[in-house]
Parts: C-alpha cells; sequence; structure tokens
C-alpha cells in the first residue's frame, strides 16, 4: 500500500512536471508581454486541474495494468516462433493502443469542429462520425506500421529505404488530396505516437530484435515510431480523396 | 453535466478494444492466466477515469489557453503592421518559447538520448541531444506559425523538409539514423499537442485572410519533423569533428 501511494506521488510530480513548462511560458508571456487578463480563468484553472488529476490516473493506470501485460506478451508472440500470429498481434497491439491515445481523441473532435465550421460537414451526427473515422483510419494505419516495422526487423531491412518510401507516398498523396485534409494528415502523424503506443511499441521492437541473434537491439529496435508517423499520414490523405 | 456523462462514454470505447485485444490474446490464443489480475483490472479502471478527466481538462483549459494566446499575440498593440510577417515577432518567439521549454522537459525524449548515447558508444552526449531536440522543435513551431501567418502552402515546407531530411540521411553513420527518426516522434507529448495545435487553430482564426480549415493545422507536424533535421545534424557535426582527429 504504501508502495502503491509512493508510485502515485511520483506520478502525479511527473504530471506537475509535463504542465509546468507550458504555464510558466504562458504566464511569463502573459506577465511580462501581454499585460491582458484572460477570460474565463476560472475555467481555465479548474481544467488544468483535471488534466493534471487526469494525467496521474492515466499514468498510474497505464503502468499497474497495461504496461506489464502488454510487454509480457509482446515477448510471448515473439517467442512463440508463429511469424503469422506474431503480426496478427502486432496489428492488433498498435490499432488498440492508437485507439486509446488521448491526443488523437482531441485532435480528431477538434478537427470535425473545424470541418463543420468549414462546411465539409453538416450536422451534429456527422461531427461524431467525422472524428470517429478519423481515429480508426489512423489506428489502421499505425496497425498496419508495426505489422511493417516487424517485417522490418525479422527481414534485418534498413529503416532509410522504408522511410523513402513513406515520404514517396506522402508526396503522391499530398499531390491527390484535397486541402482541407492536408494539415490534419500531416499532424495526424505526430499525434499517433503518444503515451500508450510509444512504450508498447518499443517493448515489441526491441524484444523482437533481442532474440533474432542477427540484430541489434539498440539499432533494430528502434525505427518503429518513424514508420508509424508516416502511415497514418498517408491514411488520412486517403480518408480526403475516397471522402 | 451532460457532457461529462458524453465523455465518460467516449473514453470507455477508446480503451476497450486495447483491453479486448490484451484479453483474447493472452487467454485465447497463448491459453494462459492473466498473472495479478486484480491489479491489472485496477489500472484499466484508472486508466478510464484519468483517460476522462484528461480529455475534459485539455478541451477546457488547454486548446482555450492557446488559442486565448493566439488572438492576444495577434491584438493590434502589439502587432505594429498586420500586413508585415515580421510585424508578429511575438508570435514567433512564443511559439519557440513553448516549443523549446515542453521538449526539454520531456521525459520519453531523456529515454531516447540515453540509449543514442549507448548506441555511439558515448559519442552522442544525452543533455546535448535533448538541446538539439529542443532547438530543433522550437525553430518547427516557429516557422510553423510563419507559414500560418503568411498563409503559404503546408506541404512546400513539409516536402522540403523531407528532401533535407533524406539528404542528410545520405552523410550520417547509419546506425544513428533510425533513432533520429525515432527522435521526431516523441517530441509532442499529451500536454504539448493539444497546446500547439489551439496555437495555430487560433492564428489561423484570428489572423485576416487564413482559414481554420486549410492554414489552421500543421503545426504539429513541423515540431515532428525538425527535431530529424536538427539531430541528424548534430551527428552529422560531431562524427566529422572525429574524423578531423587524426589520433583517434
Amino acid at each position: 500500500m504504501k508502495k502503491t501511494l509512493y508510485q502515485f506521488a511520483k506520478n502525479l510530480v511527473d504530471s506537475a512536471k509535463d504542465l509546468a513548462p507550458i504555464v510558466l511560458v504562458i504566464a511569463f508571456f502573459q506577465i511580462v508581454v501581454l499585460q491582458q487578463s484572460i477570460p474565463n480563468m476560472d475555467n481555465i484553472i479548474i481544467g488544468t486541474g483535471f488534466v493534471l488529476i487526469g494525467l496521474t490516473l492515466f499514468m498510474h493506470g497505464l503502468k499497474l495494468g497495461l504496461f506489464p501485460i502488454g510487454e509480457v506478451l509482446a515477448f510471448s508472440f515473439v517467442k512463440k516462433g508463429s511469424i503469422v500470429w506474431l503480426l496478427v498481434f502486432s496489428f492488433a497491439l498498435g490499432f488498440g493502443a492508437t485507439i486509446a491515445e488521448p491526443d488523437l481523441i482531441v485532435m480528431a473532435n477538434e478537427a470535425a469542429k473545424v470541418a463543420q465550421f468549414g462546411g465539409i460537414i453538416t450536422s451534429d451526427a456527422e461531427l461524431n462520425q467525422y472524428a470517429q473515422t478519423l481515429r480508426y483510419t489512423v489506428a489502421i494505419a499505425v496497425g498496419l506500421s508495426v505489422v511493417i516495422g516487424v517485417i522490418k526487423i525479422l527481414k534485418g531491412w534498413a529503416i532509410q529505404y522504408l522511410i523513402i518510401g513513406g515520404y514517396l507516398l506522402v508526396m503522391v498523396s499530398t499531390l491527390l488530396a484535397p486541402d482541407f485534409i492536408i494539415g490534419i494528415a500531416y499532424d495526424a502523424g505526430g499525434v499517433t505516437t503518444g503515451p500508450i503506443t510509444v512504450p508498447l511499441l518499443t517493448a515489441l521492437g526491441v524484444g523482437l530484435s533481442s532474440s533474432i541473434r542477427a540484430r541489434n537491439p539498440l539499432i533494430d529496435g528502434f525505427g518503429m515510431i518513424a514508420i508509424a508517423s508516416l502511415l497514418p499520414i498517408v491514411a488520412i490523405m486517403i480518408f480526403g480523396i475516397v471522402r | 453535466m451532460t457532457s461529462f456523462a458524453h465523455h465518460f462514454v467516449e473514453t470507455f470505447w477508446a480503451v476497450v478494444p486495447i483491453i479486448a485485444i490484451l484479453f483474447i490474446f493472452q487467454v485465447g490464443i497463448l491459453k494462459q492466466k492473466i498473472p495479478h489480475l486484480k491489479r491489472i483490472v485496477v489500472g484499466f479502471v484508472l486508466v478510464w477515469l484519468g483517460l476522462t478527466f484528461l480529455i475534459i481538462g485539455l478541451e477546457k483549459a488547454l486548446f482555450p489557453l492557446g488559442k486565448i494566446m493566439a488572438t492576444q499575440l495577434t491584438s493590434s498593440n502589439l502587432v505594429s503592421n498586420p500586413l508585415d510577417w515580421y510585424g508578429y515577432y511575438w508570435v514567433y518567439i512564443f511559439a519557440g518559447c513553448i516549443g523549446f521549454a515542453t521538449t526539454i522537459a520531456e521525459p520519453s525524449l531523456l529515454a531516447v538520448a540515453i540509449k543514442a548515447n549507448q548506441v555511439s558508444g558515448g559519442f552522442i552526449k544525452v543533455k546535448a541531444l535533448r538541446i538539439t531536440v529542443a532547438i530543433g522543435v522550437a525553430i518547427g513551431i516557429a516557422l510553423g506559425s510563419f507559414r500560418i501567418v503568411t498563409g503559404s502552402p503546408l506541404h512546400y515546407f513539409i516536402i522540403g523538409g523531407y528532401i533535407l531530411v533524406l539528404i542528410q540521411t545520405y552523410f550520417s553513420p547509419k546506425n544513428i539514423v533510425a533513432l533520429a527518426y525515432d527522435a521526431g516522434g516523441v517530441t509532442t507529448s499529451i500536454v504539448t499537442v493539444p497546446i500547439i495545435a489551439a496555437l495555430g487553430l487560433g492564428l489561423s482564426s484570428a489572423i485576416d485572410g487564413r482559414n481554420p480549415l486549410t492554414d489552421g493545422f500543421g503545426l504539429i507536424a513541423f515540431a515532428s519533423l525538425f527535431p530529424i533535421m536538427s539531430v541528424l545534424a548534430y551527428v552529422q557535426i560531431i562524427h566529422l569533428s572525429n574524423h578531423d582527429k587524426p589520433n583517434q
């Protein structure tokens, strides 16, 4: 119990550290440069409190439940030796982790509001659906990225060729996609790699590359996140073209 | 209150897939029991509760705050000449500061930096790498705000950036390339993304002639692309300076 409380307190401090730079920079600009008042200050203070509590509970919960079982599973599937199951698991892990990413939820909701404001969607019912479709599109893309990342480690492919291929795909899809989707698509690449996805994918990548003798976990274990930042861009562009 | 309930439902369905996947694979396919079941269930409940508070907080505080900053930084008493891009210098300074401060404090970046130090056999210094990445993010977000102010097309910058990254990759030591690419992905954390995104959307609605739909997004893309360039540049520089020493 004492250990749990200590861990919880540590997570609270970590969350405060995450928020501190933003609060400090904004406070500095407010006091020194802008010297204006912030409207709805009480709402913002309460909301920041929510972020602090939410982030602490979230990180604490991840460490208690999701990370241990996720890491054990990643190692089990690596040891099992069945490539098909390893790939199925990799896709599912990337997909499931991305759906739960807080950044993606917030960004998709915001993108839907902007789309409604811009007249791309018209009704409130469509608003939720638009945000949902964005998230599922990104999640499928991250799932595929993890599969590609795993095959890369198995085959020993060099990351730079995959990145060049990814960049080319992004360039071609940019040419074809409608203007309103390009910004969201590029941003989706940075949003996907959040607090759930990164540790789980790193565990999978490092676990896999340390179990294969010809691979160096420090070199081959990385690159998965880079692939997972590129394919979602292409996927959102395709979503924009098809829509 | 209805929004509270709405968020609880939304986050419930956000965590269900990953829970279902882990349980199905553990019990159904590996045919193993779940170890420490009680602790794991508590963990998932905390993730659900935490995610709900987090999302409400982000939408109620950090998003509005980013938009307020954008509005105030573009107000007429700070911007002397709204038609010139350099009139908005406080916007660029703020964007750079937010980028640098949030990145230097980012814990997942520290983890990547420590690994980069090991891979390179100590050539890459942990602190120097963190500063390098933070500078990359700062320049990226500042340039991204410049793009919004001027309304120039996003894909010119991003594709130009890609080409630069590819050229840098060609000249970089191969064992560090994957880490440099990953450094771009880990810089944008939970609290950074909403504030940066809101800054972009706020700027595009505050500045005349800009449209949130086409100009508002893209700052996060800048924040993930530019650290790749700065890390590759840093690696290149220390690589070259080591070659210059003949007795190494």
